[in-house]
C-alpha cells in the first residue's frame, strides 16, 4: 500500500461514488431546507408585521425557541421524539423513504427561517411607516401593501444576512450526520473507516464545503451588487 | 418526564462525577467558559490584523476568515480528532479536542465582531491619537480597544451563547456533555425518546433564554452610557 498523499485516488471506484452521493445530498439537503425556510421564514415576517397581538407572540415564542437550543438538539428532537409520536404506518413509511433525510431538511428549514424571519423584520423596520401608510391611502390592502411595497425592499435590505443564514445552512446540513443522513461530512467519515486514508479524504472534503461555500458568499455579493438601490 | 428529572438529574447535571469523569451541563458550561476565554485573546490579535493598515497582515487574516466561516464546525472537530494526536504523538482527550476546534471556529465569529466595532468608531479617534504622537499599536492599546470592547460587550455574550450551543457537537465525537449525557439516559430508557429530548431542549432552552435576556439588558445599559451628556438631557 503506498503511503503517498494522492487524494484524487479516493475519487474513483466505490469511494468515489460515496462520496459524490454525499455532495449530491448535501446540495439537495441544502436546497430543500433553504426552501422551507425562506418560504416559512417570510410568513413569519409577515405574521409579525400585521401587529396582531396573537400572532407576533407566536412569532416571538417561535424564535426565541429556535434560536436558543441547538440545532443539533432540534434534529434530534425531531428524529427521535417527534416521528416517535407518529402512527406506526407512518413511522415505517418514513423509514423506507428515508426518514432521516425529511426529518433534517425540516428541522433545519424551521430553525433557519427563525432567523430569517428576524432578518427580514428588521429589513422592514429601515422601510419608513409613510410608505405603508401612502400605499393603504391608495388604496391596497394589507396583503398587497406587504407583497408590491414591503416586502421586496425588506428583501433588498435584508440581502446581506440572507446570504449568511445561507451559508450557515448549509453548514449546518453536516449536523444530520448524527441522525445518519449520507450527507458530505458521513461519506467522508464512511469513507475514513473504509480505506483508513484519514487526512486525504478529510482535505478533499474540506475543499468541496469551502468550493460550496464560496459559490454562496460570491453569488451573494452579485446579488447585492444587482439590487443595489442607486444613491444609497 | 419528572420522574427522569428525579431519576437522572445527576447523570444531567454532572455526569458520573464522583466516580468517574466530570460529564453533564457542567462539563458544557466548562468547555463553552473555556472556548470563549481562549477565543478572546486569538480574536482580538485577528481584529486588528483585519483592520491592520499592513496589507499582507489584512489579506492573511481575511483569507483565514473567510476558509473558517466557509466550513462547518463538524469539519474542524474532526480535523482536531485526527489532526492533534498524530501532530502531538499522545492520544488527546476529547475535551481537549472539542476546545481546540471551538477555539479556531468562535475567535473568527468573535474578530468579526470587534472588528465590527473598531469599524464603527469615529476615525476622527484615530486620527486624533495619532495627531498626538502616538504609535498604531498604542492608539489601538490606550484609545481604541478599550472603547470597542465595552461597546460589543453584548455581542461578546451573545457569542458565548452561540458557543453553548455549539457544544452540543461534542455529542459526535462522544465529548461527555450534555447531549451526551441526554442520550445516554434515552439509550437507558428506550422507549421514552420524546421526553428525554424535550427536556434536553427544555434545559438548553432554559440556559440560553436567561442569557439572551441578559444580552438584552446590557445593550440597554450600553447604548445609555454610550450617549453623549447632551442627549442624555435631552431624553430628560
Amino acid at each position: 500500500m503506498s503511503t503517498a498523499f494522492m487524494p484524487l485516488q479516493l475519487l474513483q471506484g466505490d469511494s468515489g461514488t460515496i462520496f459524490y452521493n454525499g455532495i449530491v445530498l448535501t446540495l439537495e439537503l441544502t436546497a430543500l431546507a433553504g426552501c422551507i425556510a425562506f418560504s416559512v421564514g417570510a410568513l413569519l415576517a409577515v405574521l409579525r408585521a400585521t401587529g396582531s397581538k396573537i400572532a407576533s407572540g407566536f412569532v416571538v415564542a417561535y424564535v426565541a425557541y429556535h434560536r436558543n437550543i441547538p440545532l443539533l438538539v432540534q434534529i434530534l428532537f425531531w428524529y427521535f421524539g417527534i416521528t416517535g409520536l407518529l402512527p406506526g404506518a407512518v413511522q415505517s413509511w418514513l423509514n423506507q423513504h428515508g426518514g432521516g433525510f425529511l426529518c433534517g431538511a425540516v428541522a433545519i428549514g424551521l430553525c433557519m427561517a427563525a432567523y430569517v424571519s428576524e432578518d427580514l423584520r428588521s429589513g422592514m423596520r429601515a422601510i419608513s411607516s409613510g410608505q405603508v401608510e401612502a400605499a393603504r391611502a391608495m388604496g391596497l390592502s394589507f396583503i398587497q401593501t406587504m407583497r408590491y411595497v414591503v416586502i421586496p425592499q425588506a428583501v433588498r435590505h435584508a440581502i446581506p444576512s440572507l446570504v449568511n443564514e445561507m451559508l450557515l445552512l448549509l453548514k449546518n446540513t453536516s449536523l444530520l450526520m448524527a441522525i445518519g443522513v449520507a450527507e458530505l461530512t458521513y461519506a467522508t467519515r464512511q469513507i475514513e473507516t473504509q480505506t483508513f486514508r484519514t487526512f486525504e479524504i478529510f482535505a478533499l472534503a474540506t475543499i468541496c464545503y469551502l468550493a460550496i461555500s464560496f459559490c454562496i458568499m460570491f453569488s451573494g455579493r452579485a446579488l447585492e451588487r444587482y439590487f443595489k438601490v442607486a444613491g444609497r | 418526564m419528572i420522574d427522569i428529572i428525579q431519576n437522572y438529574w445527576l447523570l444531567l447535571l454532572v455526569g458520573q462525577f464522583p466516580n468517574g469523569p466530570l460529564g453533564g451541563l457542567a462539563m458544557t458550561l466548562i468547555l463553552a467558559v473555556c472556548g470563549i476565554g481562549l477565543a478572546f485573546p486569538c480574536s482580538i490579535v485577528i481584529a486588528l490584523a483585519l483592520t491592520s493598515p499592513f496589507k499582507l497582515l489584512h489579506t492573511a487574516a481575511q483569507s483565514f476568515v473567510y476558509i473558517v466561516r466557509g466550513l462547518p464546525l463538524l469539519m474542524f472537530i474532526f480535523w482536531a480528532y485526527f489532526a492533534l494526536p498524530a501532530l502531538l504523538g499522545t492520544s488527546v482527550p476529547g475535551v481537549v479536542t472539542m476546545l481546540f476546534a471551538l477555539v479556531i471556529y468562535e475567535s473568527v465569529y468573535l474578530a468579526e465582531v470587534i472588528r465590527g466595532g473598531i469599524q464603527a468608531l469615529p476615525s476622527g479617534q484615530t486620527e486624533a491619537a495619532r495627531a498626538m504622537g502616538l504609535t498604531h499599536m498604542q492608539t489601538q492599546r490606550i484609545v481604541i480597544l478599550p472603547q470597542v470592547l465595552y461597546n460589543v460587550l453584548p455581542s461578546i455574550l451573545s457569542q458565548f451563547i452561540s458557543t453553548i450551543k455549539e457544544t452540543s457537537l461534542g455529542y459526535v465525537i462522544s465529548v461527555n456533555e450534555l447531549t451526551f449525557a441526554a442520550n445516554q439516559v434515552n439509550s437507558i430508557l428506550l422507549t421514552r425518546p420524546f421526553d428525554v429530548y424535550l427536556l434536553l431542549a427544555m434545559i438548553y432552552f432554559t440556559l440560553c433564554f436567561i442569557l439572551t435576556s441578559c444580552v438584552r439588558m446590557l445593550e440597554l445599559r450600553v447604548e445609555r452610557s454610550r450617549k453623549s451628556p447632551r442627549e442624555k438631557n435631552h431624553e430628560r
